[in-house]
């Protein structure tokens, strides 16, 4: 009776030693960089494939009977930390203004009145976080592609870049990065009121970004400045966002 | 027919037990090792994006505030599985378990269940979704071959004579009895095998894409109808685990059965696909192993 009783064990010692050294060969993958750089190319195929099949269509949008009963405050829920916004938020933003600039022909300073006044689009849409949860809300402020318009883009230009008053747990601030195609978007909105009321500030008060097929760490808070840029090289940790310079975070965030 | 399965080699007449037998097809063999890598990364990684979020929800939306029908949590080094109404304590395998260092760490599943095995969000989704492309490539290429090489008709088509429940029971009893088929009937899938690779093949593995894709904002504006399948993005998240569960007990099922069948001539007909028939059995007492390699 010892033979199968042994041959059974040295099986089970083999499974788990096999087990333990993928393991620790996957962990060992993780780091190696010419095994990352294979698994990131998969990111390129998850932007191109999408934007193939996808092209320039719309986001599902809900009715208000979906709307989240409490939608979670995620990231910064304040940019206390920043004087300047400190400073308007007391003054309850109306002195405050978007500054518009980088590669385009008329840099622009947009009053919260002022991009009140332009034509308005609401949305009801679906916030998905990258961790998994998914919150519904309303969302209501004018197109980024009739702003941009308004500048004039630069032919160099090719990414949009927004900079934001908040710095997620202190040191860089926060910022985020789209491509023209998901700028130009009809879904993409600066958005200064949520659920019916003005933007509250765990939301991202004064105006927040509304990038519609991707995921939640692109919906930058808090934003004070928006740029146009060539590339993302340069710019901070240089790979286009907050979470992708600081947790190597995929920049294309659609899926 | 170069690559027809069942074929004896040794004889034209009727394979009998102890002959050696091509099984498995190429397209079955690479299709299954190819699987093997995938499916262990993607649960792998996957359990590692759950302990991001480790609550599952029912419906278009959900997050912290809302009620979620499966949530694993930590309190005080005490791991707790609430599915529904009940409560189980999971310490030292689900919410709290202790590492490679002695230290506990509270997390839904431990790092000897993840890729990576410490937390970090980006890198397990960075191999899950490469993976994914892996994993939905193969599967379309298997389906397309095996529709052209006749696989599809000839070893998965359930007859009716084999949807009788009658013929199912059967093989039901002969699973609970470790009675496996022997001689030229060990080439033909039984009924329950059938059923098990078809709920595999076109059941969990599709329902796990699908359910993926659907968690994509993007694929949602390519493919909304997909939300309305599957009932909203977090019903779409909660399938996605269960058709994970489900492929788990799969796999958990289909190694007991290999062991149990001679795991030696099993694993060797899925690597050269070649298989040595099980012998008749015999009246004497002493038979009752089906393989003897």
């Amino acid at each position: 009776m010892t033979e199968p009783l042994s041959r059974r064990r040295l099986l089970a010692l083999g499974a788990a030693g096999a087990g333990g050294l993928a393991l620790a060969g996957c962990d060992k993958l993780n780091g190696t960089p010419a095994f990352r750089s294979l698994l990131e190319s998969a990111e390129d195929a998850h932007r191109g494939s999408q934007r193939l099949l996808g092209g320039g269509m719309l986001a599902p949008e809900f009715a208000l009977a979906d709307l989240s009963p409490d939608f979670r405050a995620n990231g910064s829920r304040t940019a206390a930390t920043n004087a300047d916004w400190a400073r308007h938020a007391a003054a309850g933003f109306t002195q405050w203004q978007l500054r518009v600039d980088g590669l385009v022909l008329r840099p622009l300073d947009l009053s919260l009145e002022r991009l009140r006044s332009l034509p308005q689009r609401t949305q009801i849409t679906r916030h998905d976080c990258v961790e998994g949860w998914s919150a519904i809300g309303q969302w209501t402020g004018p197109q980024l592609g009739g702003i941009l318009k308004t500048a004039g883009l630069l032919p160099a230009a090719r990414y949009i870049v927004f900079h934001c008053a908040d710095n997620f747990g202190g040191g860089a601030p926060y910022y985020e990065s789209i491509d023209l195609l998901d700028a130009f978007h009809p879904q993409t909105i600066l958005a200064h009121a949520m659920n019916g009321a003005p933007l509250g500030v765990e939301h991202g008060a004064p105006i927040r970004l509304r990038v519609e097929r991707q995921l939640g760490y692109k919906q930058a808070k808090f934003v004070t400045r928006i740029e146009a840029r060539s590339s993302l090289a340069g710019l901070y940790g240089g790979k286009g966002g907050f979470w992708e310079d600081r947790a190597d975070y995929a920049w294309y965030a659609g899926i | 027919m170069a690559e027809d399965e069942a074929q004896p080699v040794a004889t034209a007449a009727a394979p009998r037990g102890g002959d050696r037998v091509r099984r498995h097809r190429l397209s079955t063999r690479l299709w299954h090792w190819t699987n093997l890598v995938a499916i262990t990364i993607m649960l792998m990684s996957g359990l590692m994006i759950f302990n991001a979020h480790p609550r599952l929800y029912w419906g278009k939306f959900g997050a912290n505030p809302d009620h979620p029908w499966l949530e694993v949590s930590d309190h005080a080094g005490r791991g707790t599985l609430r599915i529904g109404s009940h409560s189980f304590d999971t310490t030292g395998l689900i919410g709290a378990a202790t590492d490679a260092h002695g230290e506990v760490q509270a997390q839904a599943f431990p790092g000897w269940m993840t890729i990576p095995s410490t937390y970090s969000l980006a890198d397990a989704r960075l191999w899950h979704l490469a993976f994914a492309w892996l994993l939905a490539c193969a599967l379309a290429a298997y389906l397309l071959w095996s529709l052209a090489n006749g696989h599809i008709r000839r070893d998965l088509h359930m007859t009716r004579t084999e949807w009788s429940p009658r013929h199912i029971l059967a093989d039901v009893a002969d699973h609970a009895r470790l009675r496996f088929p022997t001689g030229a009937a060990a080439l033909r899938y039984n009924v329950l095998q059938k059923l098990a690779y078809c709920a595999v093949l076109f059941g969990l593995i599709p329902l796990a894409i699908g359910t993926g894709l659907t968690m994509s904002p993007a694929f949602n504006s390519v493919a909304p109808w997909l939300l309305e399948l599957f009932g909203g993005r977090q019903s779409a998240r909660s399938l996605h685990f269960l058709a994970a569960l489900g492929l788990v007990l799969f796999v958990a099922v289909h190694l007991a059965m290999v062991v149990l069948a001679g795991p030696i001539n099993e694993v060797r007909s899925m690597i050269t696909g070649w298989y040595r028939l099980p012998g008749e059995r015999k009246a004497s007492i002493g038979q009752e192993h089906p393989s003897h390699d």
